[in-house]
C-alpha cells in the first residue's frame, strides 16, 4: 500500500485513541487518587463516573473564554496550543509493536520509524517549555510569571540528568532508533529473566533517575512547583479558562504518556513479554483479563450498591471478551504487543498518580539542589560505570 | 515534494530572520530566532544530516533559546525604544547592505561555480554513528580543543557568578 495512505490510516487510528486516553486518564487519576485518600472519586455522571470526561469536555467547550485585560494577546493565544502541539507530536515516533503483516500489508506498529527517534522526542519535549514560559509571561500576572520562570528553570535543569540517564542504556543497545532499542532488549537471561535494560541490562539506576526527572519534566508532584497552588494560585495557567486551559491540561497528560512510553521503550523492553512466550507468556494477557473479570463478577453477585449488579457485570463481560481476543490467531499478533506496551506504560502512569497521592511537594531550593547535587552526579557516575562495562565486554 | 518543503522552510527561516531584526519586543525577537533555528533543523533534515538536525533542535531551540527567553522574562524587559538614527546610517545603511549582499553572492557563485545542485536524499552519512566516528578520528584534535575551551568558559562563569564571601 502507498506509504502516505498507510500513514494517514495509522494516524486516523492513533489520534482518537490518544485523545480518548487523555480524557480517561483524568478519570483514572481522580479515581486512583480518591482511593488512595479513602474517597469514592467521581461517581455521579454515569456508572462509576465513567461519563465524567465527556461532561468535563462539554463544560470546558461551552465555558466563556475569558481574556483578561492587559495580556499580550498574540502570545496569550499561542502558548496553550504550542504546549499541546509539541506534547502530542512527540508521541508519533513511539513504536508500540513489532513489524507485522496484516491482510498482506507489511507495516510497523507505530507511526514514524526514524533513525533519530529518541533525539526527536527529546527535542520536541524540550520545545514544550516555550508554551508554559510564554503563558506565564503573556498573562501579565506575577503568579503566572513566577510559575513560567520556575518551569523553565526546572525543565532545563532536569533535562541534563535525564539525558545522561538515557545515554547509558543507549551505550548498551547502540542505536537511537526506538525500534532497534526495543529489539536490542529481546531475549531472556538464563531463559527466564527478561533482558530489559532496567532488569537484565542492570540499568536500574538510570531507570530510576529517568523516572525522577520525568516527574520534574512533566511538572508533577513532588516537583510541581510551576503550579504550586498554595504559593502561586495555579501558576502559569492562572489566567486561562475554557479550551485554552484544557489545552494545557491535555498537554500535561500527553507529556506523562510520552514520558512513560519512552521509559517503557528504553528500560522495560517495549512490547516484549515479561516471561518467554514458550513458557506461557502469551497466556498472561488472557489470564489477567479473566482474573479481573472474575473479580468484577464477584462484585456483581455481591453488590455494594444496587446499580453494581448491572454495571460490574457488563464491564466484567467486556474484559472477559477482551481476554478471548488475545488468543484469536490473526488479531493475536496485533493485540499481544499492544497489551504488553500498554500495560507497562500504564503501570508507570499508575506510579505517577500513586506518587501524587503519597509524596509531598519539594521546596524550590530543595528541588534545584536535588537536581544538581544528587541526580546529576549520580547519572554521571552511572554513565561512566556503564561505559567501562561496555568497553570491557567489547574487548 | 523536497523542493516544496525546501522553499517553505527556507522562506520561514528568512522571514524569521527579518522579523528578528524588525521586532520591537525582545521576546518576539527571541521567538523569531527560535523559528529560524527550527526551520534550519528541517533544512538539515532534508539534506540527510539527521544528527545535526536533532542537535539543532535539542541544543539551540530546546536549551539555549529557552535560557534567552528565561533571562528576558526574568528581567521583564519591555519594548525597545527607537534609537535616534545617526545621519550617516540614515543615508548609507541601505546602499551598504545592498553592496554587501551583491559582494557575498558573487563570492559564493564564483567559489562554487562548478558545484551541482543538491539532490535531496543523496547524502546518507549524517547519522549519529557517522558523525561520532568522524568526530573521534579525523577531527579529534579540534574536538578536544573545543572541549577545553568550553571548560575554561564554565570556570569563568563560575568565578564571575560566585558571590563574594566575607
Amino acid at each position: 500500500m502507498d506509504f502516505i495512505l498507510l500513514s494517514i490510516l495509522k494516524t486516523a487510528i492513533a489520534a482518537p485513541v490518544l485523545l480518548g486516553t487523555l480524557a480517561y486518564l483524568v478519570w483514572i487519576e481522580r479515581k486512583v487518587l480518591a482511593h488512595v485518600q479513602l474517597r469514592m472519586g467521581p461517581s455521579r455522571v454515569g456508572p462509576h463516573g465513567l461519563l465524567q470526561p465527556i461532561a468535563d469536555a462539554i463544560k470546558l467547550l461551552t465555558k466563556e473564554d475569558f481574556i483578561p485585560s492587559y495580556v499580550n494577546h498574540f502570545y496569550y493565544w499561542l502558548a496553550p496550543w504550542l504546549a499541546l502541539m509539541f506534547a502530542v507530536t512527540a508521541i508519533s515516533v513511539l513504536p508500540v509493536g513489532p513489524v507485522i503483516e496484516l491482510f498482506g500489508v507489511k507495516t510497523n506498529m507505530g507511526q514514524a520509524d526514524i533513525s533519530i527517534g529518541l533525539l526527536l522526542i527529546l527535542g520536541l519535549t524540550g520545545m514544550g517549555v516555550y508554551g508554559i514560559a510564554l503563558a506565564g509571561w503573556s498573562s501579565n500576572n506575577k503568579y503566572s510569571l513566577l510559575g513560567g520562570l520556575r518551569s523553565s528553570a526546572q525543565m532545563v535543569s532536569y533535562e541534563l540528568p535525564m539525558a545522561l540517564a538515557i545515554a547509558s542504556p543507549l551505550l548498551i543497545v547502540n542505536s537511537l532508533n526506538l525500534r532497534e532499542i526495543v529489539n536490542g532488549q529481546a531475549g531472556y537471561v538464563f531463559g527466564i529473566i527478561p533482558n530489559w535494560n532496567a532488569i537484565g541490562g542492570l540499568q536500574i539506576f538510570s531507570f530510576l533517575i529517568y523516572l525522577i526527572c520525568a516527574f520534574a519534566e512533566t511538572n508533577r508532584i513532588p516537583f510541581d512547583l510551576p503550579e504550586a497552588e498554595n504559593e502561586l494560585v495555579s501558576g502559569y495557567n492562572t489566567e486561562y479558562s475554557s479550551m485554552k486551559f484544557a489545552a494545557f491540561f491535555m498537554a500535561e497528560y500527553a507529556n506523562i504518556i510520552t514520558a512513560c512510553s519512552v521509559a517503557t521503550t528504553l528500560f522495560l523492553g517495549g512490547w516484549h513479554p515479561i516471561i518467554p512466550n514458550e513458557l506461557g507468556g502469551q497466556f498472561i494477557p488472557t489470564l489477567l483479563c479473566l482474573f479481573f473479570a472474575g473479580v468484577l463478577f464477584y462484585h456483581a453477585l455481591n453488590p455494594a450498591r444496587p446499580s453494581d449488579r448491572i454495571s460490574m457485570g457488563v464491564i466484567g463481560l467486556v474484559i472477559a471478551g477482551l481476554g478471548v481476543v488475545f488468543q484469536v490467531p490473526v488479531v493475536k499478533e496485533l493485540a499481544q504487543p499492544l497489551f504488553w506496551f500498554a500495560s507497562k506504560a500504564g503501570f508507570l502512569i499508575f506510579v505517577f498518580i500513586w506518587v501524587r497521592g503519597t509524596v509531598p511537594r519539594f521546596r524550590y531550593d530543595q528541588l534545584m539542589r536535588f537536581a544538581w547535587l544528587v541526580l546529576f552526579p549520580a547519572a554521571l557516575l552511572n554513565l561512566l560505570f556503564t561505559a567501562f562495562v561496555v568497553a570491557a565486554k567489547s574487548n | 515534494m523536497d523542493v516544496i518543503l525546501f522553499t517553505f522552510f527556507a522562506l520561514v527561516a528568512i522571514v524569521g530572520a527579518v522579523s528578528l531584526v524588525l521586532q520591537k519586543h525582545p521576546i518576539s525577537s527571541a521567538l523569531s530566532l527560535v523559528s529560524v533555528m527550527v526551520a534550519l533543523a528541517v533544512l538539515f533534515l532534508l539534506l540527510g544530516a539527521e544528527f545535526i538536525a536533532a542537535a539543532q533542535l535539542v541544543v539551540y531551540s530546546g536549551a539555549i533559546m529557552v535560557l534567552f527567553v528565561f533571562v528576558i522574562m526574568l528581567l521583564n524587559a519591555g519594548a525597545e525604544r527607537e534609537s535616534r538614527k545617526g545621519g550617516l546610517a540614515q543615508f548609507l545603511g541601505l546602499p551598504l547592505t545592498a553592496i554587501l549582499l551583491v559582494f557575498a553572492s558573487s563570492v559564493i557563485t564564483q567559489s562554487m561555480s562548478n558545484a551541482k545542485a543538491v539532490k535531496f536524499g543523496a547524502f546518507a552519512g549524517g547519522g549519529p554513528r557517522e558523525v561520532g566516528w568522524e568526530l573521534f578520528t579525523r577531527y579529534l584534535l579540534p574536538f578536544e580543543v573545543t572541549s577545553i575551551l568550553i571548560l575554561i568558559a564554565i570556570a569563568g562563569a563560575v568565578v564571575l557568578a560566585r558571590k563574594e564571601i566575607d
